[in-house]
């Protein structure tokens, strides 16, 4: 996995050019990256905890067929529904994603998951709604839809998942 | 919104709690279903926590690094294409969640800026967040998330500009 070479590699020359530059701040960033994580990890906790049962419960055929790619214009269809529907914060979702990754679900699905979840907000809604009004907030989420569904099919033709 | 921060960790918990019982009593019982389900849980933790070392040391490095002020210094300046750019680069350090950014994004507004340079503003700090990023790249790929910047980018600008025209001739009432 050489994803994990070139990233401990990077973080590490990172480091070192902070510490080299300035000591004090090479600190509080290490702290920082403590303090988020000690943060994030009860939500993450939690959500390792669903998959691993869900996983279980979930026959392998439905992974295999329908987010793994062999169907995947249903695959994709349900990952914008629920991204669309669901709030994660960001330091969730990837984590998630490589985790669903591993488990065979296809890069396209993945990105119409992680897009919808970031860009269309059917939860916010109403709160966005308070501040730009429904016509504008409809057409900003419609678009992040459509971006969502453009973005998916790229990634879907970038890594062959698609012809 | 304070409620919902308030409610969401109990459910967490009392959810986690019901976990951890399950799976203890599963060992003591040898309970086949339980042991199959903490052995996924303790891989997927384990393959996770080999990546959060230098995810977080990127995240911690890029907050303390980067001021924002001086981000935030060349917006209200620019327009035109330049308009676009730093909108953009504004969003790229964004670091508060969508709440805390729409009445930042409501205020750009009322202070004269275009309302296609606030909706691509709006869209990138949802999509564009580099230490968001620097967690993508490291679950899904450096790949991955270079695509998803090339594709998604000029859909964002494409689409604010589109929703600005349609909005044109509308009085927007922003709170």
């Amino acid at each position: 996995m050489h994803n994990m070479t070139y990233l401990y590699s990077l973080a590490g020359v990172g480091l070192l050019i902070s510490l080299i530059k300035d000591r004090h701040k090479s600190k509080k960033a290490l702290i920082t990256a403590v303090k988020i994580f000690v943060k994030m990890l009860p939500m993450l906790l939690g959500i390792v905890a669903a998959v691993s049962l869900l996983l279980y419960i979930l026959p392998d055929y439905v992974i295999a067929n329908y987010l793994g790619g062999e169907d995947s214009a249903t695959g994709i269809a349900l990952a914008l529904v629920i991204g669309s529907i669901s709030l994660l914060p960001g330091f969730i979702t990837f984590p998630l994603s490589g985790l669903l990754l591993r488990q065979g679900v296809s890069y396209m699905v993945l990105a119409a998951f992680t897009t919808t979840l970031m860009m269309v907000g059917i939860i916010t809604f109403p709160i966005e709604r308070k501040y730009f009004g429904t016509k504008l907030t409809l057409l900003r989420n419609l678009a992040g839809f459509v971006i969502a569904l453009i973005i998916s099919l790229c990634i879907g033709f970038v890594y062959g998942e698609v012809f | 919104m304070e409620k919902d921060k308030k409610k969401k960790p109990i459910v967490l918990f009392v959810f986690l709690g019901t976990y951890t019982i399950f799976i203890v009593l599963s060992m003591i019982i040898s309970y086949e279903p339980g042991k199959v389900i903490f052995d996924n849980f303790y891989l997927f933790i384990m393959d996770m926590f080999k990546l959060f070392p230098p995810a977080f040391i990127l995240v911690g490095l890029f907050m303390v690094w980067i001021d924002r002020k001086v981000v935030e210094k060349y917006f209200g300046e620019s327009s035109g294409l330049k308009g676009y750019i730093s909108a953009i680069l504004l969003a790229c350090t964004t670091l508060y969640p969508f709440v805390v950014v729409l009445p930042m994004a409501s205020g750009l507004y009322k202070k004269g800026a275009k309302l296609d340079i606030v909706l691509t503003y709006l869209g990138a700090s949802a999509i564009c967040r580099i230490p968001m990023s620097i967690f993508e790249a490291t679950f899904l790929g450096f790949k991955f998330t270079a695509i998803r910047y090339i594709v998604s980018l000029p859909l964002i600008v494409f689409s604010s500009v589109i929703i600005g025209k349609l909005m044109k001739n509308k009085q927007l009432s922003f709170e």
